[in-house]
């Protein structure tokens, strides 16, 4: 962030120097007020699950369908995956580009094995016939857990570009930025999660 | 499905509307097109168009783009309106008009949707983006090539529109596309879907423009400028960018939700299997509220500024002007249901929205008093953007008031989807918003290109819009208080078509004044060099734009200013500022990049593909939008520096331009 | 020149109110909510005026010529005037929010009528006439549930009698407004609402969908005949007297799309029909959405109810179902106790208890010591606070 010098003379109209601006000061607010409309939308989603959640049309409800234990497993997956990119962040302060990238690509397995294990969740449920067609709950369940699931899915396409600009150009300056931001959406998609765990599938066993 | 079929979807012959109304104008509009590009070609200024224009990430430039976008679509919107007007004067005693019923339902819809999404909301990012960063004493954006982008994705939001008028149909749902009717059950053709598509990709542009303009204003402040000391305008933007990146993700949600109810076969808003239509109303207008001040928002700005510089005095009470906007933001998003009191809430609801609508007046009032005494021991020019001040203090408040009338619950039953109603909006936006804009434009020409705009004409598109906007929704206001409903295209009863005649008779006013404001252009254009101005400060401004020269220089500022006051340019004039002449430097800048355009063009593909059902070419553009984005990060050539010499003779000529006023 | 637009303003409204139905109804409730109107105008006009007056007055005054005007380039603050123009509009709103709060509940289209004009009390036990309101593609069906039958765009009723409507849509939304009587409410598919109201004067008055509703929405008019109770009565042999019912085949029929339809009659009509069309199960088969809404309340039939399904053969439109999505299907129906009782049991007529008459207040607001409504001299003194 630029300090803004309020200059003590009243007679000062303009600055001399120019004041320090470095490339992309402010990609870290704006990405951060980006977030918070991406937070919007899933808030609308959630809305519109706790409106729907209860509309089954005679069909199966969250007791019926989820295993508690697969995506239990899959949780655990994310918070994994944040942890390791918590250590790829910790390797870019260090300068280490190489750790960084293993960091990087452990955090992208575990990335993929979230996506494994969703889809595969994904696939049982519409196997059984329980389809997002099938009720208004299953309508807000498939598109509440796939919106989140696709933000994962571009978060991946992301890390690997990173990991090409990483191993390519090494950690420059725009790097280290962009390694910031991806820090940020990877940890906010990871406490989305928690709210889909808490409010979906757990609140929904109940 | 066949080979056909999956190249072409259902996109086929009978695509072509059978129309003869649409089939001229198509012809009419392909051969102006065919003109431009000849025109364009012959002058060889496609060169310049695409290296000085499409592809900069200036942000005055980027401004001047939106503000034609406006302008074009506003010519489009307004076609809508006056076919719209000649239908409802004619369709009486037994006649059908001249449009058919899916002809008609397509004009309303079309004329809500272009005059909000193509038409105010680019002139007012537009404006924004223009002035913001001047009136800061900033260079640029705080991200330029969003800019860019976030303009090409409104443009290719608005094409989309357009294209729904020569291949297929536009949606016959009314603006805001309420299911079931919009759902694919009552609606099974693309008119819905370019509705989605079109309004999709124009709101990825205005959600990034939101947070790029509410970063910059954050951020890129001059020194000293803290925020009780920025401009009002200023003030009004910050507002309008928060309310913006806090509701078109609502929008889009909604959007999305209703195309995979469309496409997929889900039961969001659906009839049955659980679904809730009522949802998706209120989730629309959770949006849709807030948006109405995000286009007044910034109009208030405008006209605070425009009376403090034509009084010649110190806006009446900034500060609490500074907290009715803030106050304005917040209460917006709480009165969400006061657009459909009568879907039977309850009346303790009801009485909830109706009072917290109430309670915004408040704030609007203060704002309507302080401009009065901002007047009061001033004095006052009457140029062009104080006329249309004026003009909109008379009519705003005539529309407040009908609008706290329809915050009645009560009255809104008897009211509701009446004349009365689309009086009321037009009221406001067309006295509030368009007015200001006109204010604006008419304020700020001089600034973006160094000449004033002609009185004469501003003055006959003063008086046609002013008088043309009374004569044409007078009689909407008393026909709704004969309990006629909107969106009615044949009437029963003689009796009303009286009323009609007059409002298509305002209707053709206001016509007159859209072309004398055309007028006004191309003869300024003509007469530049007697209107034009090498101050830089033609109006006595009071805030930093007016320090710089007429157009500013690409770096808008040589050095930063720093801001000692409100009125920072005044109190610059006030206290014997002298302009630096030594001591430049080389400037950093952004470099302009195709990639806005591309990208845009891209989206436009991806959202026809997936109207028509093309999935491969979807597909296709989809996967070109994502890949040519990851190249795109790959360009690290995105900057350079004005040299010392090139910026030392700009401001040598700039100097030069001030010394030729004093002799 | 502002004043002259007032005026011309001023005699247009004068011209209109001749045939302003909204200024001038004929029905209790709507008398009541153009009084609010006009109150509600007058409070604000109280501000609005001044500050018009003011705008014109000040560019006048300190217009750039005029010279002898007190220029003070640098006033621009006086916290005594700031606190006049932040309370003055904060005191009419206070008023107008006390109007509205009370008004709202008073005029609560779910409330049942506590009088019958203004002059006419309402007796103390009552049963409202109960007319059930179908919007469909694009007309307007009747069931008269207490006569047992049934008409399209047209609709009697006897003056002064309390009329409850039910309303529902068997598609898309629509609003059931006639001006004369009472102010419009939502007809929405699948779910129902009310609308209470009554009719003072004889005469027929224009009823209509006051919420666009697709391509035939401009037709969807129908005249209300209010009429004297020998009138009436002579209405409802007439209707009687038509040989053609409205059965569930009958009714299939009749929802299909179609424009400018004339008053039909039909004579007799099924007694669950308006039940079976509120809950989206009039074909064979079809569960409705009342039994589907108490399964989910018990957590849905289980993955069993997967496959309860039928695909849709019949429904409202010529194409359903999405180009990505499976087959469109409906849910099927089971016969239940609830069933059987609505299909032997027999119908049950609402009697209205008398209300207990304190006047009206809000949630929010203390009993005052006087009655705060009398003060309003254009609204009713109310008898009841049932909506309360």
């Amino acid at each position: 962030m630029s300090t803004i010098i309020l200059p003590k003379d009243r007679a000062t109209f303009h600055l001399t120097e120019e004041p320090h601006h470095p490339e992309g000061h402010s990609t870290m607010l704006g990405f951060w007020i980006y977030l918070m409309s991406d937070c919007l939308m899933f808030a609308v989603l959630f809305a519109v699950f706790a409106v729907l959640g209860n509309n089954f049309a005679a069909g199966p409800g969250p007791k019926d369908l989820f295993d508690l234990e697969l995506v239990a497993l899959n949780t655990a997956m994310l918070l994994f995956s944040s942890i390791t990119y918590g250590f790829a962040m910790l390797a870019m302060v260090k300068n280490n580009s190489r750790q960084v990238l293993i960091w990087l690509g452990i955090t992208g397995l575990f990335g993929l094995a979230f996506l494994a294990i969703e889809l595969y969740e994904f696939h049982h449920l519409i196997h059984i016939g329980a389809t997002p067609q099938r009720s208004a709950f299953l309508s807000a369940f498939f598109t509440l857990v796939g919106t989140h699931g696709l933000h994962v899915t571009f978060g991946l396409i992301w890390l690997v570009t990173l990991m090409v600009q990483v191993s390519k150009r090494g950690l420059t300056a725009a790097n280290q930025r962009r390694l910031g931001c991806l820090s940020l959406f990877w940890h906010f998609l990871d406490v989305i999660w928690i709210g889909v765990f808490t409010f979906v599938y757990l609140l929904g066993m109940i | 499905m066949t080979l056909t079929e999956f190249i072409f979807g259902r996109l086929d012959w009978n695509a072509i509307p059978y129309d003869p109304i649409v089939q001229l104008t198509f012809v009419a509009v392909a051969l102006g097109g065919i003109a431009l590009v000849g025109a364009l070609t012959y002058f060889k200024l496609w060169g310049y168009l695409w290296n000085e224009w499409f592809t900069s990430v200036d942000h005055k430039k980027i401004g001047i783009m939106y503000m034609i976008l406006g302008l074009v679509m506003l010519l489009r919107g307004f076609a809508d309106a006056i076919m719209m007007r000649i239908q409802q004067a004619i369709a009486f005693n037994g006649s059908e008009g001249y449009l058919n019923a899916h002809h008609y339902d397509q004009i309303f819809t079309a004329h809500g949707v272009i005059m909000i999404f193509f038409v105010a909301m680019p002139w007012v990012t537009g404006l924004m983006n223009y002035v913001v960063p001047l009136q800061i004493g900033a260079r640029d954006v705080s991200f330029p090539f969003l800019n860019n982008f976030s303009f090409w994705m409104t443009t290719g939001g608005a094409i989309i529109t357009m294209i729904s008028l020569f291949i297929g149909e536009y949606g016959q749902t009314g603006w805001l596309a309420f299911p079931p009717l919009s759902g694919i059950g009552a609606s099974p053709y693309v008119g819905v879907d370019y509705y989605i598509w079109g309004l999709q990709v124009a709101g990825v542009g205005t959600t990034l423009s939101g947070i790029n303009l509410l970063v910059t204003i954050i951020k890129m402040r001059a020194p000293g400028m803290t925020m009780m000391k920025m401009p009002i305008f200023t003030w009004t933007s910050l507002c309008t960018n928060v309310l913006i990146v806090a509701s078109f993700p609502v929008l889009t949600v909604v959007l999305v939700l209703l195309s995979l109810d469309r496409y997929v076969g889900t039961n969001f808003f659906t009839n049955d299997l659980g679904g809730n239509p009522m949802m998706y109303v209120n989730l629309i207008w959770i949006w849709g509220h807030p948006e109405v001040y995000i286009l007044i928002l910034p109009l208030f700005g405008v006209f605070s500024e425009v009376v403090s510089t034509f009084t010649g005095k110190r806006l009446f009470g900034y500060t609490s002007m500074v907290y009715a906007t803030v106050v304005i933001t917040v209460l917006s998003y709480l009165v969400w249901l006061h657009h459909f009191f009568t879907m039977g809430s309850g009346a303790s609801v009801n009485s909830f929205f109706g009072i917290t609508t109430m309670i915004i007046s408040i704030p609007t009032g203060a704002k309507i008093f302080n401009w009065l005494f901002t007047m009061y021991k001033g004095r006052i020019r009457f140029e062009l953007p104080m006329m249309w001040t004026v003009a909109f203090m008379l009519t705003f408040t005539v529309g407040g008031m009908t609008g706290v009338l329809l915050a009645v619950p009560p009255a809104d039953f008897v009211l509701h989807n009446s004349l009365f109603l689309i009086a009321h909006f037009h009221n406001v936006i067309i006295g509030g918003v368009v007015f200001g804009l006109f204010a604006a434009i008419n304020f700020w020409w001089p600034k973006a290109f160094g000449f004033r705009l002609d009185p004469f004409w501003g003055k006959v598109s003063f008086w046609g819009w002013v008088v043309g906007y009374w004569v044409a929704f007078t009689p909407l206001y008393v026909l709704g208080l004969m309990g006629v409903t909107r969106r009615m295209r044949v009437f029963d009863d003689p009796s009303l078509q009286i009323w009609f005649q007059i409002a298509a008779v305002g209707a053709f006013i206001v016509a007159i004044g859209i072309g004398a404001f055309l007028i006004q252009i191309a003869v300024s254009i003509w007469k530049r060099d007697q209107l034009r101005d090498f101050t830089g400060d033609p109006w006595g401004g009071r805030t930093l734009e007016w320090a710089t020269s007429s157009p500013p220089p690409d770096y808008n500022f040589a050095f930063t200013p720093v801001a000692h006051d409100v009125d920072a340019w005044h109190d610059m004039k006030a206290r014997n500022y002298q302009r630096p002449t030594t001591g430049f430097a080389e400037i950093h800048m952004p470099r302009g990049t195709g990639a806005g355009v591309i990208l845009s063009v891209l989206a436009v593909i991806c959202g026809f593909a997936l109207v028509w059902y093309i999935w491969w070419l979807a597909a296709l553009s989809f996967i070109g939008i994502v890949g040519y984005s990851i190249y795109h990060t790959f360009d690290n050539d995105r900057d350079y520096y004005i040299p010392v010499d090139e910026v030392i003779e700009t401001e040598r000529k700039r100097e030069a331009q001030l010394a030729s006023l004093k002799a | 020149m502002k004043s002259l637009r007032f005026a011309a303003i001023a005699s247009l409204l004068f011209l209109a109110s001749c045939k302003a139905v909204v200024l001038s109804p004929s029905g209790d409730i709507a008398a009541q909510q153009r009084d609010l109107l006009l109150l509600s105008t007058g409070l604000m006009l109280l501000i609005i005026v001044p500050v018009m007056a003011l705008v014109v007055f000040f560019a006048w005054k300190y217009r750039a010529s005029n010279r002898d005007a007190e220029y003070d380039p640098d006033w621009h603050h006086s916290t005594r005037l700031e606190l006049v123009i932040w309370s003055a509009p904060l005191l009419i709103i206070i008023c107008l929010g006390a109007l509205t709060w009370v008004g709202t509940h008073l005029l609560d289209p779910y409330r049942k009528l506590d009088r019958i004009s203004a002059d006419k009390a309402i007796e103390a036990e009552y049963t409202p006439l109960r007319v059930q309101v179908v919007s469909m593609d694009w007309k307007w069906l009747f069931i008269y549930p207490e006569y047992g039958f049934a008409t399209v765009n047209e609709l009697a009723a006897p003056v002064d009698r309390p009329i409850e409507f039910s309303l529902t849509s068997t598609s898309v939304m629509n609003a059931f407004y006639i001006p004369a009587m009472a102010g419009m409410i939502y007809s929405m598919p699948a779910m129902e609402t009310k609308l209470n109201g009554v009719f003072n004067n004889e005469g027929v008055y224009d009823g209509f969908s006051s919420h666009y509703s697709g391509h035939g929405f401009s037709g969807m008019r129908f005249k209300a005949h209010a009429l004297d109770q020998a009138g009436f009565d002579q209405w409802v042999a007439d209707v009687r007297a038509s040989d053609t019912a409205l059965d569930r085949a009958e009714y299939l029929e009749l929802e299909k799309p179609s424009e400018h339809v004339p008053p039909t009659r039909f004579g007799t009509v099924d007694a669950d029909l308006y039940h079976a069309i509120l809950n989206f199960c009039v074909e064979s088969g079809k569960m409705c959405m009342d039994e589907m809404m108490a399964l989910d309340r018990q957590g849905g039939m289980g993955i069993a109810g997967i496959m309860n399904v039928t695909a849709l053969t019949h429904d409202k439109y010529a194409r359903r179902g999405t180009v990505l999505g499976s087959a469109p299907v409906t849910v099927d129906a089971f016969c239940t106790v609830l069933d059987s009782q609505r299909m032997y049991g027999s119908l049950e007529t609402e009697v209205v208890q008398p209300k207990p008459a304190t006047p009206i207040r809000g949630h929010a607001l203390a009993q005052p010591a006087m009655s705060l409504t009398p003060t309003f001299t254009l609204l009713s003194t109310p008898r009841g606070a049932e909506a309360l």
